[in-house]
């Protein structure tokens, strides 16, 4: 089973842009390992639950994922290759909500290239707020073999891909 | 457009596709060996450039491709002559005077420097 670290897909332009949301909440155990109470040098320093920027960051490449591979009819095996860059300016605490949108750059047989914005809804305010930039490159993993074989079956969009178009009234796979 | 201006602007391509310093971006800096460039940033740089000059680049039009991969053009772990009469019909751009004295197709990648895309990009906008 695939580690899913988006819960909805919002909104799906095909081949240009897609909204995912995920809600951050206390129930996640890697929550209370990151980070836990701890004493240090004689001093307590209360549990600090803060979402792990590298699982944000998966979140986005979850995101922008799906968009590229649903550009191809999901043929094609969607590899992140690199994370271009990476800038988040606020902790993500339990009881957010995290919006993802991803925007294809650029669309090739052999990869894409995404930007994405991540924001949190301030439920003192009611709003969004943007609190980090994510761009992204994929691999069309098939285009660029170098020699090496993989697995016929699409063993990127299995079936808890489905479960989450499904729940997003999208087609499945 | 000018040969220093090609050149400020696959500098900041570069800049941002490898996450390198400007110092380090020199016209005789290999990609691979100087810039550490891996196998997809190749790709990421073909965006960019096309993005940046506005010009279409073609599958293997910038970089080789699938060289060694085809039995004729390698041979023992060195190109072929086949396989480099291949490549400089193909990467006019290219300079391969030295890798011709060896052509130990681990050491391909090391024909790529930073004057390379200049070339191609100067060749690309005079067609």
């Amino acid at each position: 089973m695939r580690w899913m670290w988006i819960d909805r897909i919002l909104e799906l332009e095909p081949a240009k842009r897609m909204v995912a949301i995920k809600n951050v909440t206390l129930a996640e155990e890697h929550l209370h390992d990151h980070f836990p109470t701890q004493v240090i040098d004689g001093e307590t320093h209360s549990a600090l639950p803060i979402m792990p920027a590298c699982f944000i960051i998966e979140g986005m490449a979850q995101t922008a994922g799906i968009l590229v591979g649903h550009a191809s009819n999901f043929q094609e095996k969607v590899i992140l290759a690199k994370i271009t860059k990476a800038e988040l300016r606020r902790d993500v605490i339990p009881g957010d909500t995290i919006r993802y949108e991803a925007v294809i750059d650029r669309l090739d047989p052999l990869g894409a290239s995404t930007t994405g914005t991540i924001s949190v809804f301030d439920h003192s305010c009611g709003s969004w707020t943007e609190i980090g930039d994510i761009e992204l490159f994929f691999s069309h993993v098939d285009q660029n073999r170098a020699g090496v074989e993989f697995p016929e079956e699409n063993f990127v969009f299995g079936s808890n891909f489905e479960a989450l178009l499904s729940a997003s009234n999208l087609p499945n796979l | 457009m000018t040969r220093d201006e090609i050149l400020t602007t696959v500098t900041e391509v570069l800049e941002e596709a490898l996450g390198v310093d400007e110092e380090d971006v020199t016209p005789e800096a290999t990609l691979i060996g100087d810039l550490e460039a891996e196998s997809i940033d190749f790709l990421d740089i073909v965006f960019r450039i096309e993005k940046a000059f506005d010009v279409k680049i073609e599958q293997g039009e910038l970089f080789p491709d699938n060289v060694a991969q085809n039995p004729e053009f390698v041979q023992d772990g060195k190109v072929t002559q086949k396989g480099i009469t291949a490549l400089k019909e193909r990467l006019p751009h290219v300079d391969f005077t030295e890798f011709e004295q060896d052509p130990d197709v681990t050491k391909v990648g090391d024909i790529f420097t930073v004057d390379t895309i200049v070339r191609f990009v100067e060749r690309k906008l005079a067609a």
